[in-house]
């Protein structure tokens, strides 16, 4: 609700559920602050935001107050610009700078540091204190983040985000007084997967992107391309930031609907294998196993000619590819040569989920609506290392329902100090059923480890004790009530809860998790509650390319018929199947064209390798797991022959097709796939304008223009223009704020800081000016023909000698690109295999022993991991590690004891 | 024939002299004026920098030779033709001394009176051609100063034709055998070099070509040889109106005898080159409005005046 | 009218005076040691590169033509990994020693840099960087901040207390 208040004596209107310094920056007043962040809410320990407030009109004197913990009313009268509050302002800069070194030119975060940008605004120049400055020791904090803990001006930000808001264990504050110590109890790794949002959270320079740090670009300096994070299937949103040819880092795009203003450590610091020595930067011909160089033009005639003539093509698609180069692939190869580049039984999952998404009755809420569900039931997903964001807000999700206890005190939302006290660690309904221990096992109510089919069991229980009078006797008869008590008090929470919320995914390759989640959901739906159904999907474009097709890598293996060329597009099959029937298929292959980033097993056996752009250097859309199409663009073009996909498919067919926008390919893809309509609307066109102007990538401020190739050539050339956006590669054109799709990057005079995210906001952390960007392709339909009640399936019982085979997931490591990067390799895990207590006693087994598993007659040697969680019978692999790339899930296997350690 | 053979070779003659006078006050101009203004000005090429002309001849013809795709290309060529060729035909009346003339010709005054009327279509031409604003700008200047100023020049000359009873030129520097007209035609000296500068547009009267206000006016788009023309058709307007003057006023080749009458005109013709140099050394340049309020207000009633008198004086003495 | 006369005849009258101009090449103009000319990189105290890489000098430069890229030794000492300026672009106005919060990069009073081809007024670090200190002596950033680079400890600066020991229970 709107109210009336008094700001130095002029009135506005503002929102009554605010605070003062929330309502004076939603008005686009510059009031300083430090401690005060819009997702962790007021606690009012940095002493910044005082301003003034009257008891009544006729008050001249005022009270001072910090504006971050005055709650807005009607008809208050305050004062920003009273000098008593200006002063007061001034003077609490000047006392945090006492001890602030003297570090601003090598420090990182200068030029985009909060405490200058309000130091500026409060006016402080000159050093007055004569005394010393305390200093700290700093600590090794992994790889990274780098910690300088001198500068810290004891905002206290970290923490309230670190261990209360990511749920971190390993840091704290340490000390008293004026010596307060931000860092962990001894150095080494911070552990908490968001560890890198302390980078965008800390107002000055304590914590920063220690990747960053080795190749660092100022933040004006950087050519910013509005982009998403390809790590996951969140499609958290990004800018990606280039200087001299390279990616420099990467850094969260608010997105009030998605990630809102944080991403996980995977994202932030997976980026650098785009700079890797491997990478594929020129056409490569290899003949007899030598490659060699050869020129763009070259590479585009000799494929062209053996493609135009051949009588058959093959397509093999990719979930890292955008919808527009699968899209190209498939009108090339023709829909019929055409294949999803994934395994069937992981493409028959996700077309499952699509058919929920597209049918189903429950919404799927966006990322960041996960934040107000208040009751958690998990489905086999761990969703920490499958979609770690997913997780973070799901940790958020859990504080509603303690949350209650504050709002029945009248205490607002954003009071977070006292919000705390009334909560402290308390937890809502989340219930977790996985085969193993996950890590957000701390927050959950109960967790329950079973086998996936048993999961599904559990799952119907629920289900069934939902709908309470068991509807269907058939279904009685298949269930055994085995979870008793478990399914009922899951139940039980569900119906208690406002917004229950299913959690599940394709992770585990059970049909029976991905439907038993729908059914759940639909029981609550058919009790009138407002439930939400989230799925994780494996890759940034999964759900994409499954819409494009129905075929999968089997289907092309079956087909002996052989073909005059195969494209493998942004696809490194050897992750995806095992190696013999990969080798069995590429063998019979005549031409084999393979377009891809970095040097792998399948570019190895290709004939001509074309070098494409990952998300930095390319333009395209990606459709997320809940269904929202988003579209990425180029942070710089490339001086080498690095092209999207769909410029290399383009310039290919360039005879036949010509020469087509993007925007006309995305019109024929919506013509060929009515349900893709509106990615059309997921961002502006290349024609749009604003003022006339296109919006630059890099900032007013950008330097060395006139040198930077100078060593090269000291005539400049002119700027590479770009016909597919309304992005320019320059640093001339709007300088206002430009639609949320494309803001390459944040600033406002005055603010140069990541803050000043809160001038392109409607409302301070609220929507983005224009809407948040992204477009949900599915909504929840008012009636359903799904129904997988009765899809209940058989119950699992371990068998003596014989594993059933899972993956485990790690947020490092299961993603085969980012973990190429220096940085997140530091954290990858060696290849183990996870084994039961009991199971390992049995065999007398121990940890860290080696012992052989062989799958289907193939044997691999694992040392071994005991997991506490793990449920018998079943042995956890992790997933996509050089060691286990390729293999299969599930797989039953034997295993045989090799050595003790 | 032999006639013949001799006019051709004073008219080669005279052609060849002009052109390296004028060529050779490009380096007069910008040594006095660095001897006006404390400097040295060119000094470097050759014996006191005098082949600083040749080394800009060779950078002039040398360089592009650019016609604005925008611009009309076959007027935009012409103009600069139309300066050299009016003002040189404008020579071919003056009698440099007794028997070096090209032409005798008994309207030889209103003959150089239509040349330089014509002049002005190339300063129109130029800046209509390069299709820019601020040489629009100066080609409307020009016409509109050109036009203006040729009015008080022709009245002012008027006294001289008076006096002398005849267009002719050889005839009017024989008319001042006994006294040199600038006494008896002062005022008609003083309008006539005004309008002189104003007519070879020089400073201070530069207004179509004013650089604060229009780049270089008329002549902004022209490079090379055709910029090279409109500059070298500058120094010979200089030449042109001082000679002009020397005949008109200061007993043409009339001397004391010592020297041969010829360098007696190159003599006076010189001191007022100079005095045109010294004039841009120190005068301001006038705002647009003043020069023609200047014109048509206090210019045109003088030579008016000075017409009259002259007439009725004449009228009474004879 | 009288006016236009006297200053014709003033100006005349300048032709008698003494020239103003110093013939440059055999005669050299005095320069004051400010003077704003070629752009060097000086040392500190220790013989140790000033520059610590902080793009402030690129960013105060009006036409753009420095270009850097900041790296660090094994200490985390920054120090530019290229430092390049296009002298065919540099107008000379000093903002970059202005903005140079270490005394790193300094105009000296030498201006004769003519090169017949374009491409050799680019200057590499190698052809910025003296042995010297330049114009400021005695002055070492990394003494004077907060960071440990190998230069000096945590808290051995001079305007710096002993680093906290957060595990004393002492007041």
């Amino acid at each position: 609700m709107k109210v009336k208040i008094t700001i130095d004596d002029k009135i506005y209107e503002v929102d009554q559920e605010t605070n003062l310094l929330e309502a004076c920056l939603s008005l686009e007043m510059d009031l300083p602050y430090f401690c005060w962040h819009p997702e962790l809410g007021s606690v009012a320990a940095c002493r910044q935001c005082a301003i003034i407030k009257y008891k009544d009109d006729d008050d001249e004197k005022g009270k001072l107050v910090m504006a971050c913990l005055e709650p807005v009313k009607e008809g208050m009268r305050i004062s920003l610009q009273a000098p008593q509050a200006h002063d007061f302002r001034a003077h609490n800069i000047e006392a945090l700078m006492i001890n602030h070194p003297h570090d601003c030119p090598v420090c990182d975060e200068g030029g985009e540091c909060h405490l200058q940008d309000m130091t500026v605004m409060t006016g402080h120049n000159y050093r007055r204190y004569r005394f010393n400055k305390r200093t700290h020791t700093n600590q090794y904090l992994g790889p990274f983040i780098n910690h300088e803990m001198n500068r810290c001006i004891q905002c206290y930000r970290c923490t309230r985000f670190y261990n209360d808001y990511a749920g971190g264990k390993d840091f704290d504050v340490f000390a008293s007084h004026d010596s307060v110590y931000f860092g962990r109890h001894e150095p080494g790794i911070l552990e908490n997967e968001f560890s890198g949002n302390l980078v965008e959270v800390c107002p000055t320079g304590v914590f920063t992107d220690k990747t960053f740090k080795k190749h660092f670009t100022r933040k004006w300096d950087l050519s910013n391309g509005p982009s998403i994070c390809h790590n996951c299937s969140l499609g958290c949103n990004i800018i990606a930031g280039e200087r001299y040819g390279s990616l420099r880092r990467i850094r969260s795009r608010y997105n009030g609907d998605v990630n809102g203003y944080f991403i996980c450590d995977r994202g932030r610091f997976g980026y650098e294998y785009v700079n890797s020595e491997n990478r594929i930067c020129i056409p490569l011909k290899i003949e007899n196993g030598e490659s060699s160089p050869m020129p763009r033009e070259q590479a585009v005639r000799e494929i062209s000619e053996i493609t135009s003539g051949a009588k058959k093509l093959i397509g093999i698609g990719s979930p890292k590819a955008s919808l527009e180069s699968n899209f190209l692939l498939r009108q090339w190869v023709g829909s019929e040569n055409f294949y999803a580049g994934i395994p069937a039984n992981e493409g028959k999952l996700i077309r499952q989920v699509i058919k929920i998404l597209k049918k189903g009755t429950v919404r799927t809420p966006s990322l960041s609506e996960v934040k107000g569900y208040d009751a958690v039931f998990i489905l086999g997903e761990d969703v920490t290392n499958t979609a770690p964001m997913l997780a973070l807000y799901l940790r958020q999700a859990a504080k509603n329902q303690p949350g209650e206890v504050a709002k029945d005190l009248k205490i607002p939302d954003w009071n977070d100090a006292a919000t705390r006290v009334v909560v402290q660690n308390a937890t809502g309904s989340v219930y977790i059923a996985t085969f193993h221990a996950t890590k957000l096992d701390e927050i959950a109510t109960q967790s329950y480890y079973a086998h996936p089919d048993n999961i599904a069991r559990l799952a119907y229980e629920v289900m069934a004790e939902i709908e309470g009078n068991f509807k269907d006797e058939t279904k009685v008869e298949a269930m055994d009530n085995a979870n008793q008590p478990l399914s009922s008090s899951i139940a039980k929470a569900m119906l208690a809860a406002k917004k229950p919320l299913i959690v599940a995914g394709t992770s585990l390759y059970s049909e029976a998790i991905v439907q038993s989640a729908a059914a759940v959901a639909n029981a609550l739906k058919e009790k009138g509650k407002d439930p939400g159904l989230v799925y994780v999907v494996p890759e940034v474009n999964s759900i994409g390319l499954s819409m494009l097709s129905e075929q999968f890598l089997e289907d092309a293996f079956d087909k002996t018929d052989s073909a005059d060329a195969t494209i493998i597009l942004e696809n490194d099959l050897y992750q995806r199947k095992d190696k013999s029937s990969i080798d069995a298929f590429l063998k019979y292959q005549k031409n084999i064209i393979s377009l891809h980033y970095l040097e792998n097993t399948t570019t190895h056996q290709a004939n001509y390798v074309l070098p494409v752009g990952t998300f930095a250097e390319a333009d395209g859309t990606v459709v997320s797991n809940e269904g929202r199409a988003q579209r990425f663009y180029k942070a710089h073009q490339p001086d080498n022959d690095i092209r999207s996909s769909w410029e290399w498919i383009q310039e290919i067919m360039m005879d036949k097709w010509g020469s087509a926008s993007f925007d006309e390919i995305v019109s024929s893809m919506v013509r060929e796939f009515p349900e893709l309509e509106r990615v059309q609307d997921a961002a502006p066109s290349a024609e749009f304008r604003e003022e006339t102007q296109k919006i630059p990538r890099e900032t007013h401020r950008y330097s060395g223009r006139t040198a930077e190739d100078a060593d090269k050539n000291v005539s400049e050339p002119k700027p590479p223009e770009d016909r597919n956006s309304a992005l320019s590669y320059t640093m001339e054109g709007f300088t206002g704020v430009p639609p949320s799709a494309i803001t390459p990057f944040y600033w406002t005079p005055g603010w140069n800081s990541v803050q000043a995210i809160n001038k392109y906001q409607i409302e301070v952390g609220g929507e983005l000016l224009g809407g948040n960007p992204g477009i949900r392709l599915f909504e929840p339909k008012e009636t359903t023909d799904l129904d997988f009640s009765d899809h209940i399936p058989l119950q699992f019982s371990p068998k003596q000698d014989e594993y059933c085979g899972l993956p485990l997931y790690h947020i490092y490591g299961s993603d085969e690109l980012s973990a190429q990067s220096p940085a997140v390799k530091e954290r990858v895990p060696e290849a183990y295999i996870a084994l039961n207590d009991d199971d390992a006693l049995k065999n007398d087994i121990r940890e860290d022993d080696m012992i052989e598993v062989s799958v289907n007659g193939e044997k691999k040697r694992f040392a071994v991991k005991l997991h506490k969680g793990i449920s018998p019978g079943i042995l956890g692999l992790p997933k996509g590690l050089t060691e286990t790339a390729g293999t299969e899930f599930p797989f039953t296997a034997t295993i045989k004891l090799i050595s003790h350690e | 024939m032999n006639e013949t053979l001799k006019l051709t070779l004073i008219a080669i003659g005279i052609l060849l002299a002009l052109l390296t006078i004028a060529a050779g006050l490009i380096w007069v101009e910008r040594r006095m004026l660095a001897a006006w203004q404390d400097r040295y000005g060119p000094n470097r090429v050759g014996p006191f920098g005098i082949l600083q002309v040749v080394a800009d001849m060779i950078k002039m013809f040398f360089k592009e030779d650019w016609i604005p795709p925008f611009a009309d290309k076959s007027v935009f060529i012409l103009a600069p033709a139309i300066v050299m060729v009016t003002i040189l035909l404008s020579f071919v009346i003056i009698p440099f001394a007794p028997g070096i003339l090209v032409a005798d010709i008994n309207i030889g005054l209103l003959f150089f009176l239509a040349m330089s009327s014509l002049g002005a279509y190339s300063v129109v031409l130029g800046g209509w051609a390069s299709n820019n604003k601020y040489s629009l700008l100066g080609a409307v200047r020009g016409a509109a100063q050109m036009i203006s100023y040729e009015v008080f020049m022709g009245l002012s000359v008027m006294g001289v034709v008076i006096m002398a009873g005849s267009f002719n030129m050889t005839d009017i520097v024989l008319a001042q055998k006994n006294v040199w007209f600038f006494i008896p035609q002062f005022l008609g000296f003083v309008i006539f070099f005004i309008a002189g500068i104003a007519e070879t547009h020089r400073l201070p009267f530069d207004i179509p070509e004013a650089e604060s206000e229009l780049i270089a006016g008329y002549h902004s788009e022209y490079s090379g040889m055709k910029f090279g023309m409109f500059f070298v058709g500058e120094y010979l307007g200089i030449t042109l109106i001082s000679a002009l003057i020397t005949t008109l006023f200061f007993g043409g080749w009339l001397g004391f005898g010592f020297l041969p009458p010829v360098v007696w005109f190159l003599i006076k013709m010189f001191a007022f080159i100079l005095f045109f140099i010294l004039l841009r050394a120190s005068l301001p340049r006038p705002r647009y409005d003043q020069l023609m309020s200047f014109g048509w207000k206090i210019l045109l009633p003088l030579s008016l005046l000075n017409l009259l008198v002259t007439g009725a004086l004449v009228l009474y003495f004879t | 009218m009288f006016s236009i006369i006297r200053s014709l005849w003033l100006t005349f009258l300048h032709m008698f005076h003494k020239r103003v101009t110093i013939e440059y090449p055999e005669e050299k103009a005095p320069l004051p040691p400010r003077w704003r000319g070629r752009i060097i990189l000086s040392r500190d105290p220790d013989g140790m590169e000033r520059c610590v890489g902080c793009y402030l000098c690129a960013a105060a430069c009006p036409v753009d033509c420095i270009a850097l890229q900041a790296t660090e030794d094994e200490n985390g000492r920054r120090y530019p990994e290229f430092f390049r300026i296009n002298f065919s672009r540099c107008i000379f106005c000093g903002y970059c020693e202005d903005a140079c919060p270490t005394y790193a990069i300094q105009l000296i009073p030498d201006f004769e840099m003519g090169e017949y081809d374009r491409q050799n007024l680019v200057y590499e670090k190698e052809d910025l960087l003296i042995a010297g200190q330049g114009k400021y002596h005695g002055y070492n950033y990394y003494r004077e901040a907060g960071v440990d680079v190998g230069v000096k400890g945590k808290g051995e600066g001079e305007n710096e207390d002993k680093p906290v020991d957060v595990r004393t229970l002492m007041p």
